[in-house]
């Protein structure tokens, strides 16, 4: 087992590098930076930069120097927690994402407890009354939920909430709340409003998940000792409880790894809709204005937080199956 | 005698055939003759809501064609007299009386409070529409595919009359018009990003299948990376990564190579697994103990075995390209106008207290929602005729 975990987490590390290098590309990309960009802003305006100042700002961000040397002073000042510094806002980059890294972490993590909930309560009845009226209807209203996309949905349980209950049910908590400290009221805030875009995210992933789970439920559900332990008459609810629930119940724990990113993926999007101080829409602005440094932080914290959920669904999955464990640091 | 009655000696005259027990019926023969192709056909006939999702596929990319036709405006025609005009709905019967189909024409008024047009449907102006016919009024005329001028719709207003069957947008322009252009640029993106990620997916996922070792465990950790990053923040770098100054044709064909880029792994790995678990087949031992060369081998035996496969996975991931297109377009980060997607037009309902107040402007949502289930029963029915010996 510990084994396991350590060759796991060596094998993070070059992917860890991989993605950094990636996202690096990536926020260097655009032409220009985000000075030419402010230039150009403060000259349609119809204001003046001195030159020397740009001149300045730059050199102290070190745009002067080559990309690979910016890399390595982006990567090191990471290791030590300095994410660099947003030029839109005029602060450090470390200062601005806490919050919303905290916030996007508690609506995902929500949005998982969520889909495994509704999954397994709907999964396993679709499994057990299968070709029932109600295994149909959950059936249909799964496809559909798997063919909506998220911000459609939130788009439209916007217009419905507007249209009758007049309200706005954008944000994540009271507008009273926002930019103070932690608090109880405003933990309570936050509960509840977070079970809107829990719903808009956690639907398609919910969707495949009772698929999944109904699918591999009916395997075993048709198997001998099932049959056998009906035979010995023991009761028809303990005998799904005790063997076949748990056998069915591993994509729970293996699919973490694909859930995850779409989970974040679909928050990132749906924030921007119902507006939710989380990455999504300080993330899309950081594009648009190349804000390098903050987008950079963003992409790398998402993309870490997926690779880190990635790997503790591994050892858990290795904790439970012992093929997994035992099959060394081998693939699956 | 004792009451016994023989039973009379019987013979059947036909020539005995030692064959008759495994004899097989022609339908029968028919289904064991059949070629693989031709067995998947019939799988997939069976599937019923697959097959009436093809059908309702291939009537809209049929529709892309003749867009202009079908379109009573053209895409960028503005009436200025009607703003944010809600949708006509087309009656049959006026007063009682067998009309045929006819739109009633609005009142308008400005609301003063509001500071907006209000309409009001006029019930004394009857506006029949006409059909098949050769348009005269503001915004009719068009250039087939930018080549041929033409004003030739199937369906056109009444003589002075309007027709917005979908209402109108704000500077006046027809949503149901913009919704049939808007379907050419997203059922094409979905269509050109597949083909992308197929080429890719094949070349480099076919590569790490055949040559194994090094090459295979590059690519399995190349692809494990991109899969553990969350799609669409990359995409939404990615498509901001696009110069602003690029022509509208550019940027489209930017948008779905960076769709393409991010999904080639899923096939890639579907390729590689599947090369693996095919190279140990008997059929593929027997061909090499001929002496077939692997060239041989993998396009005459290894590729048709699981080209229906991968065809089945590559239309599950169509849908995930259009919305990941509409998404980005909502966004503004995808494409831009002038060219029209189903994206760029939900980009103007994003503001929640402009989509109150002029709902229609969400219409473009339901063309998106029955692609997308469309293209999902459709490649859940390629899926299970994919392989028909099962």
């Amino acid at each position: 087992m510990l084994r396991y975990t350590v060759h796991r987490l060596i094998v993070m590390v070059p992917t860890l590098l991989a993605i950094s290098v990636m996202v690096f590309v990536i926020i260097q990309l655009p032409p220009g930076d985000y000075f030419t960009t402010y230039v150009d802003e403060l000259k349609s305006q119809g204001e003046n930069v001195s030159a020397d100042r740009i001149e300045f700002l730059k050199q102290q961000y070190g745009f002067d120097r080559p990309p690979v040397e910016q890399y390595f002073v982006w990567v090191f000042g990471m290791l030590q927690g300095d994410f660099g510094y947003s030029f839109e806002h005029s602060l450090p980059v470390a200062d601005i994402i806490g919050d919303r890294i905290l916030l996007t972490f508690i609506v995902s993590f929500s949005t998982i407890v969520f889909t495994w909930v509704v999954s397994f309560i709907i999964g396993t009845y679709s499994a057990v009354y299968q070709y029932s009226l109600g295994d149909y209807a959950l059936s249909f209203l799964g496809f559909v939920g798997l063919a909506t996309p998220n911000f459609l949905l939130a788009l439209v349980l916007l217009w419905l909430a507007n249209v009758y209950f007049g309200t706005s049910i954008g944000g994540l908590m009271d507008p009273d709340y926002l930019d103070q400290p932690w608090s109880w009221g405003k933990m309570l805030s936050v509960l509840e409003h977070l079970w809107i875009p829990v719903v808009v995210i956690g639907t398609s992933g919910t969707a495949g998940m009772i698929r999944r789970l109904r699918a591999n439920l009916l395997d075993e559900l048709h198997k001998q000792y099932v049959v056998t332990a009906r035979a010995k008459g023991l009761h028809p609810f303990k005998i799904l409880v005790k063997y076949p629930l748990r056998m069915a119940l591993n994509p729970f724990i293996a699919d973490i790894g694909n859930l995850l990113p779409q989970v974040i993926s679909g928050a990132a999007i749906v924030s921007v809709v119902l507006s939710l101080p989380t990455t999504g829409p300080m993330l899309l602005r950081a594009l648009q204005s190349q804000d390098m440094y903050l987008a950079g932080s963003f992409l790398m914290v998402l993309a870490l937080l997926t690779v880190f959920g990635t790997l503790l669904s591994d050892i858990a999955l290795a904790i439970l199956d012992p093929r997994i464990r035992l099959g060394g640091g081998a693939e699956k | 005698m004792t009451g016994r009655t023989d039973i009379p000696h019987y013979v059947n005259p036909a020539p005995f055939d030692p064959h008759s027990v495994t004899a097989i019926t022609p339908e029968q023969e028919r289904y064991y003759t059949a070629s693989q192709w031709q067995l998947m056909w019939w799988r997939f006939k069976r599937h019923r809501l697959a097959v009436v999702s093809g059908a309702f596929l291939l009537a809209m990319y049929f529709s892309i064609l003749i867009s202009e036709f079908i379109a009573p405006y053209d895409l960028h025609h503005r009436n200025t007299q009607m703003l944010f005009a809600p949708p006509q709905a087309i009656h049959l019967f006026h007063d009682g009386d067998f009309v045929g189909p006819f739109v009633y024409g609005y009142k308008k008024s400005l609301d003063m409070v509001k500071m907006r047009w209000t309409y009001e449907e006029d019930r004394t102006k009857v506006q029949s529409l006409r059909f098949f016919c050769i348009g005269d009024y503001p915004g009719a005329a068009y250039e087939f595919w930018g080549l041929i001028e033409g004003s030739f719709h199937f369906a056109c207003p009444a003589d002075g009359g309007s027709f917005h069957m979908m209402g109108t947008d704000r500077l006046g322009r027809d949503m149901f018009s913009r919704i049939v252009y808007g379907a050419r640029i997203s059922l094409t993106v979905g269509l050109i990003g597949i083909t992308l990620s197929f080429v890719l997916g094949l070349a480099i996922g076919g590569a790490a299948g055949y040559y194994g070792g090094i090459t295979d465990t590059i690519v399995q950790r190349i692809i494990e990376i991109i899969r553990s990053f969350p799609e669409l923040p990359l995409w939404m770098a990615l498509s901001a990564a696009l110069p602003v100054n690029w022509s509208p044709i550019l940027v489209y064909l930017g948008i779905t190579f960076i769709l393409a880029l991010l999904d080639w792994p899923g096939l890639a790995r579907a390729v590689r697994s599947k090369l693996l678990a095919l190279r140990e087949e008997d059929f593929c031992t027997a061909a090499q103990l001929m002496g077939a060369r692997p060239k041989r081998i993998i396009y005459r035996h290894l590729l048709p075995s699981f080209m229906s496969h991968l065809i089945a996975s590559a239309t599950l991931s169509i849908p995930s390209m259009i919305l990941a297109e509409t998404a980005l377009s909502f966004l503004g980060l995808g494409l831009r106008p002038p060219i029209t997607s189903w994206g760029v037009l939900l980009n103007e309902a994003q503001n929640i207290n402009v989509v109150a107040i002029y709902p229609w402007l969400m219409l473009p949502v339901v063309p998106v929602i029955l692609v997308v289930l469309a293209f999902q029963f459709l490649g859940d029915g390629l899926r299970d005729a994919a392989d028909p010996y099962k």
